[in-house]
């Protein structure tokens, strides 16, 4: 009777659930809000889930391999800050240019937290919970309280989040939403394709496992911080495009969003499981959320932060009790087999 | 055990030279006046970090203390808004803080979820409750004798909050150290599986822990609350950070099962006298931050070091 629910890939259920809570969301606030369907909203969401999706992305390779960045928000604004000061003191700088800046920014900040983690054998949590103070004190101090504005950017820089690569029907499909989704394919197939990138499912799976299977453990932690620093650079650079004004607490807060869209997204914290397509929706969830509260009449947009705490908590502990139920499933079926002899001994997973 | 003999040996002198340093600075820092000045400061998140303790011990983390304590602050100030008496209001903000705690308790040993994802998403969702409650207000124009239960000295020159905390201490001290519950908190803190095949009754225990954490975060955020006799929203805004630096730099393993209530002690006198010192020498808030901040990586980075440096003279006696 529950036969099928074994024969469909958890992660395939997670992703088909997720779409379908977006779904009934996006109806539900449809019904609630008078011109929801619109291109503008459209806009409003694509351009704000560009920043949070390489964010997030970042995020879940860190996640994957069993640690956490809770820096990131402080190495968006690190980033964003800096670039910005680089093209008010150089604006002619090329865009590819400017770009790389911010993502070797990034990357080096999360080289630190690399070392420390991988190297230093402190825990993530303890190293990014560091260093989200410490690279939000160097803002602090290097800025001497300036701040970035938009006047005095370059013409180009400004008006990126406006440039439009193509429409479908009137809906725009901006830029810097484009490289957002870029990122996301690239990443996905990466994982799902590259013998390299499986390396991070191994290590976060079982890091002992991992190490006897000869994977270099340590190097792959520390790429994996590598890369969430350098997709928190280049976020820094599409923040700094789409504010144009800079201030000290930019990207404040952004850890926690990108923990929530990954973890909402069907990432396992505890590592070793997650999709790039769970990580897109689930970051899509959040941001829907987040605009739509902040139009609805019914419930002021106070309430934000307490639905999106709540939201996390349903989201995992849905995982949770399906995983377990599914484990428990599984290990049934071995033991019926087993008693027929057609199965190997039983194991315990999760 | 001996390196935790010796680490906090090694706490004391760092804050023996702290003292030095900062008496030579100013000659008032010595004085009894700065000093209860300097616990004053902090108070709240030294009361926090006293439960904090055993919550790390016991191999779990409660990321959700700030907001709780933010939480009880709006949940006073919009109940007083409301017309409730002080009075009344306080008991009913400390239940707040028991309920809010067994909440967390439930997800983590009933659902089964880690406590750094609970707490993660409570961290967010109490500071969202708080928001929900006083939105962008301010609140002010508490009852005199409740102000005065947060500014006045009520015994010799010691403060409430200076009495709550060190009476906390000493229970902390006997519940951990002396009792068999303290016992059970260890074990499960070095493998909650042995622990469970051992009888202890594990879910229980944690579940205790949590509440009184929460009970004791909206304890802190009601001193809070007196001492500046004001709410906002943001009340006690990232004050997790310094809450775990002061006790994983006391040499609580954050894995658990390792640790003592003297060494978070010790710690906490450190960087109150950091801070104050910093202060002295005009260093900023934000700079302040950042020091702590590096501390945090430091107190666990140098025992590693340390560590893997020893085992490295001793070659074949340990690979990992």
């Amino acid at each position: 009777m529950t036969g099928w629910l074994q024969s469909v890939h958890p992660q395939t259920l997670r992703v088909t659930a997720l779409a379908l809570v977006l779904a009934l969301v996006i109806l539900f606030f449809g019904s609630q809000i008078d011109n929801y369907y619109t291109a503008r909203m459209f806009n409003r969401i694509s351009t704000s889930v560009a920043i949070i999706l390489l964010i997030a992305i970042g995020q879940a390779l860190v996640v994957i391999t069993r640690n956490i960045d809770l820096s990131v928000g402080s190495i968006v604004g690190f980033t964003a800050y800096l670039v910005g000061d680089l093209l008010v003191a150089q604006p002619d700088l090329h865009p590819l240019v400017v770009v790389a800046a911010a993502m070797a920014l990034g990357t080096a900040l999360g080289a630190v937290n690399g070392l420390l983690v991988a190297y230093g054998r402190v825990p993530a949590i303890i190293v990014t919970l560091g260093t989200l103070a410490l690279y939000r004190t160097l803002l602090v101090e290097y800025s001497d309280a300036r701040s970035i504005t938009t006047a005095n950017l370059p013409k180009w820089v400004v008006e990126l989040p406006q440039a439009t690569l193509f429409s479908i029907g009137n809906l725009d499909i901006r830029v810097t939403f484009a490289i957002a989704l870029g990122v996301a394919l690239v990443v996905h197939l990466a994982l799902t394709r590259l013998r390299a990138a499986r390396r991070l499912y191994a290590v976060g799976s079982n890091p002992d496992a991992a190490a006897i299977a000869g994977i270099n453990a340590e190097r792959v932690v520390f790429t994996a911080f590598l890369l969430s620093g350098a997709l928190a650079g280049l976020a820094g650079f599409v923040f700094l495009a789409r504010f144009g004004n800079i201030t000290v607490v930019a990207g404040l807060g952004f850890e926690l969003k990108s923990v929530a869209a990954v973890v909402v997204g069907g990432v396992n914290i505890f590592g070793g499981s997650g999709t790039v397509i769970g990580v897109v929706l689930g970051t899509t969830l959040v941001d829907v959320i987040d605009n739509s509260l902040t139009r609805w009449a019914l419930v002021s947009e106070f309430w934000r932060d307490a639905l999106l705490g709540m939201l996390i908590l349903i989201a995992v502990a849905a995982d949770t009790l399906m995983n377990r139920y599914l484990d428990r499933l599984r290990r049934r079926r071995h033991m019926s087999e087993l008693s027929a002899g057609t199965a190997p001994l039983p194991r315990e997973t999760g | 055990m001996r390196r935790l003999v010796r680490w906090e040996l090694l706490l004391l002198v760092i804050l023996a030279v702290t003292i030095v340093i900062n008496s030579a600075m100013s000659p008032m820092f010595l004085t009894i006046g700065n000093q209860i000045n300097l616990f004053q400061l902090s108070i709240e998140k030294i009361i926090v970090a006293l439960m904090m303790t055993l919550v790390i011990i016991n191999g779990e983390i409660d990321l959700s203390v700030a907001s709780m304590m933010g939480l009880a602050a709006c949940a006073f100030g919009w109940l007083f808004q409301l017309g409730v008496p002080a009075g009344v209001a306080i008991p009913m903000v400390l239940a707040l803080g028991l309920l809010g705690g067994a909440f967390n308790a439930f997800w983590i040993t009933v659902i089964g979820m880690p406590s750094l994802v609970v707490t993660l998403a409570m961290l967010i969702g109490f500071r969202g409750m708080a928001r929900i409650l006083v939105e962008d207000r301010g609140i002010t124009g508490f009852p005199e004798w409740f102000n005065a239960l947060g500014q006045q000295p009520i015994l010799g020159p010691l403060p409430l909050a200076l009495l709550v905390f060190a009476v906390l201490f000493v229970i902390l001290l006997v519940v951990l150290h002396r009792s068999g519950f303290g016992r059970k908190v260890y074990v499960i803190g070095n493998s909650a599986e042995v622990a469970r095949y051992s009888g202890v009754a594990v879910p229980r225990v944690k579940a205790l822990l949590f509440i009184a954490s929460g009970f004791v975060a909206s304890l802190a955020g009601l001193l809070y609350t007196a001492r500046v006799s004001a709410v906002r929203g943001d009340v006690a805004l990232g004050f997790e950070l310094d809450i775990i630096t002061m006790v994983l730099l006391g040499g609580v393993s954050i894995f658990g099962g390792k640790g003592t209530l003297w060494g978070v002690l010790l710690s906490i006198l450190i960087v109150l006298n950091l801070r104050n010192g910093m202060a002295l020498a005009n260093i900023t808030g934000h700079l302040q931050t950042g020091v702590i901040g590096l501390l945090l990586i430091l107190s666990v980075l140098v025992p590693n070091l340390v560590q893997s440096a020893r085992l490295s003279f001793r070659p074949g006696s340990a690979a990992r």
